[in-house]
């Protein structure tokens, strides 16, 4: 008889979500779905509000990646009054993304991460939050901290708080950074490349131990998309689109984003509020492409930066063509630390980001406008119709986990075929494919992750409905 | 004009007969909390946070339409107005939609600070998310009615400052709302000079400049004043 395996909630991820494993009449696994339980309507309730306010309203959706959202957000706006903004404004924006990369990234990869791979797998779940590592490694813990404080610092300095600055805005920015600002940074700077550099020798040494999970850990052929600069470096902010597939060829480059929806196709499933988009001229879901660190980095061909450069020669030879286990995305994470870090460093002696003239005017000249940034999980799009005056008639967002939720379902089953047998559950599985999903680092929304601490509650369910085994775990 | 002597939380003050119990208020240094209330132009008592207890009354009575009285004993800071002015404040919250954290005015609102200022730290009502429109017809402003409270102010300055009399209040109870010329967009009210006098008379997030974002919408009522004054004091007239 066919079961389902369901694990609900999934913990140390951004968000409420959970996911049900199916079991074959052998008591083999035959898919895995993630379902994303939360439901949000932001797209639903902008309509009505004035263009203007986009970059304030929609940052709301995250209180992880806010700015992301903000600068996707600003960056539609300028589409709607059809300006190029101030070069100033365009680089202090650049410099807040590198910032938010830093940050999240940071989190990702030492609070919620790292102590899946540092105290081991099967380390009881009490301990395996970044509270055990503190304790286990408290001088690691605490530069990891650090590290993404320095990212938090950079958006704190230049919209005046961490999370939900209003300070990007249709036309340019706010404020240009202060010299005392520029001087924090500038300061802060050596001790970041210290911490990044110790967690890159971490993770490769790491790897040498951890060859079943870079085979089994979401390792399969798919797409991949992310923003390219004209001569294809790796890029977040600015550029045009690429699709490159696992053998690593280019299937299509220079792609506008303002015309997205020629090329990516949404579909939505029953089972989930997320929807997932696809490479249109593919189908569905032939047309999956994974979004992220590990996507930006198969899609570019260098970093544009020396150290983070020398770091991708090593990343890219980790695969045949275009590196496709998903664990990689953690090691893909901390070499786009080592490049943001790089780039903030360059943007310090440059006299355009103390500027005054940082603000574009205009009115409504165009009435439909994209806005493109890569978020530190992938690439987000903001699209905005108006009427003439400005006014939200239609939103739709396209964010990294979303893209990334075909891409979620397939490591999840890859995941549980490998460590599933029979009718029982056990931990080794369970915890394996909670890690699984967080190679992705998947923000479902702004809720409070849990930090293991949350029960977790794992149902074997007949097609009838009927709970046949059931396990529950405390935090 | 007789002058007239009454007690304020106390306080021997004397005034003239024809002045409300706000304005005597004000002149003593006496802080009594007001919305609707706006220099330069007549009171209507619409926001009643200058609800104050008079002896001898059992009701409530507004400050600013309240005219003095000889002997009036008169209170403006009791445990019971405490308790009424969060009540009307929460009601006020709850009416509409008014979301600071992303609001225009958000840091510079009048409603805001007397929040604030009133130890308002929830709303105990249900809100009732009504449906209101922006209007954003008018090349130079904008009106959000999810976060007007129906002061008038901007009717009044409209009025009764500028002398255009674009703005109006339409409707009825709960569906009341600010309405330019014949209940058209703004930008098509021909009767409006642009003058911008409403968009400083109101204290809220309500009426703004077109492309301000999150917390850029400050006033400036100087203007406001100087022109109030130069009037009063006939400053025009050569």
């Amino acid at each position: 008889m066919a079961k389902r395996i369901v694990i609900d909630p999934v913990t140390r991820i951004e968000g409420h979500a959970k996911i049900s494993v199916f079991l074959d009449d052998e008591g083999n696994v035959s898919d895995a779905e993630f379902h994303v339980v939360e439901f949000r309507g932001f797209e639903k309730f902008c309509e009505g509000r004035s263009y203007a306010e986009m970059p304030g309203i929609t940052p709301r959706i995250c209180g992880i990646c806010p700015v992301s959202h903000l600068l996707a957000s600003a960056k539609a706006g300028d589409a709607l009054m059809a300006v190029d903004i101030p070069v100033g404004a365009d680089k202090l924006r650049r410099l807040m993304n590198l910032g938010q990369i830093i940050q999240s990234h940071a989190l990702s990869f030492f609070h919620l991460s790292s102590p899946d791979f540092l105290l081991g797998w099967d380390t009881e779940v009490a301990k395996r939050n970044v509270f055990g590592l503190i304790s286990a490694n408290p001088d690691l813990a605490r530069a990891g901290i650090r590290l993404r404080q320095f990212g938090q610092e950079i958006i704190e300095i230049l919209g005046d708080r961490k999370i939900h600055p209003a300070w990007a805005v249709p036309g340019g920015v706010r404020s240009a950074l202060s010299k005392t600002g520029r001087q924090r940074i500038k300061e802060w700077i050596p001790e970041a490349y210290k911490t990044t550099k110790l967690a890159l020798d971490l993770f490769k040494s790491t790897l040498k131990t951890h060859g079943r999970e870079v085979q089994v850990f979401g390792n399969f052929q798919s797409l991949f998309m992310g923003l390219v600069t004209e001569d294809g470096s790796w890029e977040h902010h600015g550029g045009l689109l690429r699709f490159t597939d696992s053998s690593g060829s280019v299937i299509a480059d220079q792609l506008d984003p303002q015309n997205f929806s020629e090329f990516i196709g949404e579909s939505v499933q029953s089972s989930s509020y997320l929807k997932s988009p696809y490479y249109k001229p593919m189908g569905f879901p032939d047309g999956m492409y994974r979004v992220g660190p590990l996507a930006r980095l198969n899609v570019c061909e260098r970093m544009g930066v020396p150290q983070a450069d020398a770091e991708l020669k090593y990343f890219k030879k980790l695969g045949r063509g275009a590196v496709t286990s998903s664990f990689l995305y953690h090691y893909a994470r901390l070499i786009e630390i080592l490049a943001s870090i790089e780039l903030v460093e360059q943007y310090m002696d440059d006299p355009d980001l103390m500027t005054d003239h940082l603000r574009a005017e205009a009115g409504i000249n165009k009435l439909k406008g994209v806005g493109v940034s890569e978020a530190p999980r992938g690439t987000l799009f903001h699209l905005y119709e108006v009427d003439r005056n400005g006014l939200i008639q239609k939103v739709n967002l396209i964010v990294a986990t979303g893209q990334n939720n075909l891409a979620m379902n397939r490591t999840v089953a890859q995941i549980a075929k490998h460590y599933v047998k029979g009718e029982k559950i056990q931990e080794p599985m369970l915890n394996r494919v909670e890690a699984g999903i967080r190679c992705y680092d998947p923000c479902l929304s702004c809720s409070t992750h849990a930090l293991g601490k949350m029960p977790m509650a794992v149902s074997l369910v007949a097609p009838d409905g009927r709970v046949l085994n059931e396990v529950t775990r405390d935090g | 004009m007789a002058a007239i002597t009454l007690t304020i939380d106390d306080k021997q003050v004397s005034a003239e007969d024809s002045q409300s119990v706000l304005s005597i208020a004000q002149e003593q240094g006496i802080a009594i909390p007001t919305l609707c209330h706006l220099e330069g132009v007549y009171d209507v008592g619409a926001c009643r946070l200058c609800l104050v207890e008079v002896a001898g009354v059992n009701k409530l009575l507004p400050a600013c339409t309240t005219k003095a009285t000889e002997g009036m004993v008169v209170r403006t800071d009791t445990e019971r107005l405490r308790k009424y002015r969060k009540i009307t404040l929460e009601l006020l919250f709850a009416e509409r939609n008014h979301v600071c954290a992303i609001c225009v005015a958000n840091g510079h609102c009048e409603l805001q600070t007397m929040a604030y200022n009133q130890g308002m730290d929830h709303v105990r009502y249900d809100y009732c998310f009504p449906k209101w429109d922006m209007d954003l017809t008018h090349e130079r402003f904008g009106m959000d009615h999810n976060r007007c409270i129906l002061c008038a102010r901007c009717v009044r300055a409209c009025w009764h400052i500028e002398g255009a009399g674009t703005k109006n209040v339409a409707g009825r109870g709960a569906r009341s709302h600010i309405i330019t010329d014949m209940f058209q967009p703004w930008g098509e009210a021909e009767s409006c000079t642009s003058c911008g006098k409403c968009v400083m008379a109101c204290p809220t997030g309500a009426l703004f400049e077109r492309g301000s974002t999150t917390g850029e919408m400050q006033r400036d009522r100087t203007t406001l004043e100087f022109i109030v004054t130069a009037r009063e004091k006939k400053q025009w007239i050569a």
